[in-house]
């Protein structure tokens, strides 16, 4: 008798088909974007944690390269 | 372009880094105790407050929040400041965040070994607390975004999303799984019963996993190990593709933790299912930690922050495929309430987060105090010992599951269960839980060497409270074009919302169907409240932390409904549990069918001394018990929270609940004295004895009804 507790909700199914599609879309939207994304980006933002900031001396120099979209 | 000065502050960094030290310490220590009375049990050495069940917690608690809480802190507050090019926002919020941070794991170790506790694992302190902590967190918030607003760098770097994450999804997973109503100051009953209890539980403790041991030390990940490797990053095109997928899929996996329970089937397969997907994204950024290491393989032999970092990544490496593999069902049948879990827990506990403390560690003290690390030679000692500390705490740990495991399962060529008594299958694996604490004791070493080596280091520097720095301020221009995701990058209150949207889609696509069906499903007919007196045998069952080692939870499967006597767990036994106690592993046997197994006076004997009816047991002896009265004051409290939260107890009942309590006392005071042994009715031991009798047979006076 109890078995059947969680089947009595109609279309329970679609829950997880909403889900795994939510995901497939927005995944497939991510890898075209990153295989489209700017290389001068790209290079800005790896760079980021190898800046030194001791007293801000390569900070300076850094910024300069900052200024792109 | 105008330069503006300014100054990090290296103080809060240092008074975190200080109790990531303190705290590892201890939480190891409690560890160590904990995994020595498993063979010892002794240790507890005859009181409460010791006890395995109530220090359990006290040990996940202090290793989870205090050592690598305090370590993530550290690590954000360093990092942060420098990828933002900015002081953090408020020094105000960064002390209150530190010393309320303090102020709650001094509360946890206190309240932890008292026995107030709300058993949902790593959410098991009370409700003032959990209030605390949400406020703590809050601060913590406004202190990272305040940053981030005021930042001098237009785009944000992947560590800084991984640190987003962590504080969204923290906040939304704390504030859920902690509904409870308030009974007394340090009592509550979860807001939710049974499988949503469970349910929201595992959501719950499966994100903390993801979200305060994971995503935060990805972020550090990605910051400390190009710092250490001192080149950029693999593949910042990856690190994308890693955090959107990873804290889109991991949210949806809680489910894995409850394969063969009474959770309904789509749910159990919905979390299977993401968890195999989790392997992508998981080694998406494993590979793109130790791939920013090609052409530097050289450095590794000679520094030690980057053998802890490798290590580290190759642990969780290690870890995350382990993860998916345990939550296919077959595999989960046998490794489930087994040493197994422990294993796979401390491989990324001790491995990937630990590993990657000790490597920051090592790196950022001798940066901050202007020196070089004291002895390199003891970084290396401590990093063989903590390496050896891992495999011989692991390997006796995966025997010992699969073991025991395979144990349990057995039947012999008759048909019966080849080891019909539970203890047998834990005196094999006794030697196994010996090892393991000699792995723990060496990986213990290993930090107390760190210890000395950190403070020696900066000894013979000296510190730089404040470091000066200098960048130009943030355009205010508006910049348009570029691609969607560096626009996102440029606005984080935006991108902000975007993880809480990605998050929150998993939670409630998992949770909302179960919760629907609450007001659809018929309960069990025959299954009733609590008895007040049985209440209070629970809430002493749950003091003392029984669910640590014993689950209530029999699966579908003949060798647990041979071995337990009954049916499997039905969904509809637990609508009346709040919380669930379910439990995680099986130190000792299931207790869900226990009622009526054994007599009144079995149940006495065995708590006052387990050997003397299970000889050869590792539980210890609760004398406590025999001593110590319930209160029966607060039974009408009891009741009336209960009635608040659905358990339909009748009005006024909580007036007349006492004259019920008493009668079921003495009718087990009554069946002991018949057995030569007197009690008074009020001793706790009662209470428990009710609750022990009770469990499970709800169902079976069903069957007895239906041969009528």
């Amino acid at each position: 008798m109890f078995k059947h507790y969680f089947e009595q909700v109609e279309n329970v199914a679609i829950w997880p088909i909403i889900s795994l599609t939510i995901f497939f879309v927005f995944f497939i939207g991510l890898t075209i974007y990153v295989m489209k994304i700017n290389k001068g980006h790209i290079q800005h933002m790896e760079k980021m944690p190898l800046v030194q900031d001791q007293e801000g001396f390569n900070s300076i120099i850094d910024s300069k390269n900052q200024n792109h979209g | 372009m105008e330069l503006e000065k300014f100054k990090y502050d290296n103080k809060i960094v240092k008074y975190f880094a200080i109790a990531t030290v303190i705290f590892g310490i201890i939480g190891m220590l409690v560890g160590l105790m904990i995994a020595t009375q498993l063979f010892l049990p002794q240790l507890n050495l005859g009181i409460p407050y010791t006890t395995f069940g109530r220090i359990r917690p006290l040990h996940t608690n202090a290793v989870i929040f205090a050592f690598v809480g305090n370590a993530m802190f550290a690590g954000v507050y360093y990092s942060m400041q420098r990828l933002l090019k900015a002081r953090m926002f408020s020094d105000t919020l960064s002390y209150i965040h530190f010393w309320g941070w303090q102020l709650i794991i001094l509360a946890a170790a206190i309240t932890l070994p008292l026995g107030l506790t709300t058993s949902k694992e790593y959410a098991e302190l009370e409700w003032p607390i959990d209030i605390a902590i949400t406020i703590i967190w809050v601060v913590f918030g406004i202190n990272m975004i305040g940053t981030i607003l005021k930042r001098r760098e237009r785009h944000m770097y992947v560590a800084i999303w991984f640190y987003i994450a962590t504080f969204v999804t923290v906040a939304v997973l704390h504030v859920v799984n902690s509904f409870e109503i308030p009974v007394t100051m340090f009592k509550s009953y979860s807001w939710y019963a049974g499988v949503q209890d469970a349910l929201v539980q595992w959501w719950y403790g499966h994100n903390a996993v993801a979200f305060f041991l994971t995503t935060p030390f990805l972020g550090l990940m990605y910051y400390y190990l190009p710092k250490a490797a001192n080149r950029p990053v693999y593949s910042y095109k990856l690190s994308i593709i890693h955090f959107w997928s990873l804290i889109f899929i991991y949210i949806w996996a809680g489910p894995h933790h409850l394969l063969y329970t009474s959770l309904p089937n789509w749910a159990q397969s919905l979390g299977t299912v993401f968890s195999i997907m989790l392997i992508a994204p998981s080694w998406g950024g494993m590979l793109n930690g130790l791939l920013t290491l090609r052409g530097a393989w050289d450095r590794v032999r000679e520094d030690p922050v980057l053998k802890f970092m490798v290590v580290a990544v190759t642990a969780y490496g290690m870890a995350t495929l382990e993860g998916p593999l345990l939550s296919i069902k077959n595999v989960n049948a046998i490794a489930h309430f087994t040493d197994w879990i422990i294993a796979h827990v401390h491989v990324g506990g001790l491995g990937w987060n630990g590993f990657m403390i000790f490597g920051m560690l090592y790196w950022l003290v001798p940066k901050m105090w202007g020196t070089k690390l004291w002895s390199t030679k003891a970084a290396n000692i401590h990093f063989w010992l903590g390496t050896l500390g891992i495999i011989v705490y692991a390997l006796p740990m995966y025997t010992a599951g699969v073991v025991q495991s395979l144990m349990w399962k057995s039947f012999n060529a008759e048909g019966f269960l080849e080891y019909p008594n539970f203890l047998e299958t834990v005196t094999q694996i006794v030697p196994m839980y010996m090892m393991r604490a000699i792995g723990g004791l060496l990986y213990f070493t290993g930090v107390i060497i760190m210890a000395v080596n950190l403070v020696r280091t900066a000894k013979q520097g000296s510190f730089k409270a404040e470091e000066t720095a200098e960048a130009p301020a943030l355009e205010k221009k508006r910049i348009v074009g570029g691609h969607w995701h560096s626009r996102w990058e440029r606005k984080p209150v935006f991108f902000t919302v975007l993880v809480l949207i990605a998050i929150v889609i998993g939670g409630v696509v998992e949770m909302v169907p179960t919760f629907l069906i609450k007001s659809n499903i018929p309960t069990i007919a025959s299954v009733k409240p609590y008895t007040p007196l049985e209440l209070h045998g629970r809430d002493i069952y749950i003091r003392e932390g029984c669910n640590n080692c014993h689950s209530q939870m029999v699966r579908p499967f003949r060798s647990e409904t041979e071995r337990y006597r009954g049916e499997y767990s039905k969904a509809g036994e637990f609508v009346y549990d709040h919380p669930f106690l379910w439990g995680s592993k099986r130190t000792g046997p299931d207790l869900h069918r226990v009622g009526g197994a054994y007599n009144n006076v079995w149940h006495f004997n065995h708590m006052l001394d387990p050997t003397s009816t299970s000889p050869g047991s590792i539980m210890p002896p609760y004398p406590w018990l025999f001593e110590d009265e319930i209160n029966p004051g607060l039974t009408a409290g009891k009741i009336k929270a209960l009635r608040t939260v659905g358990v339909p107890y009748a009005e006024g009942f909580e007036d007349v609940a006492n004259d019920d309590l008493m009668k079921q006392a003495r009718s087990i005071t009554e069946d002991l004295k018949a057995s030569n042994v007197e009690i008074i009715e009020t001793a706790e031991i009662v209470a428990l004895i009710a609750y022990l009798q009770r469990l499970g047979t709800d169902i079976k006076v069903e069957s007895t009804n239906q041969n009528q």
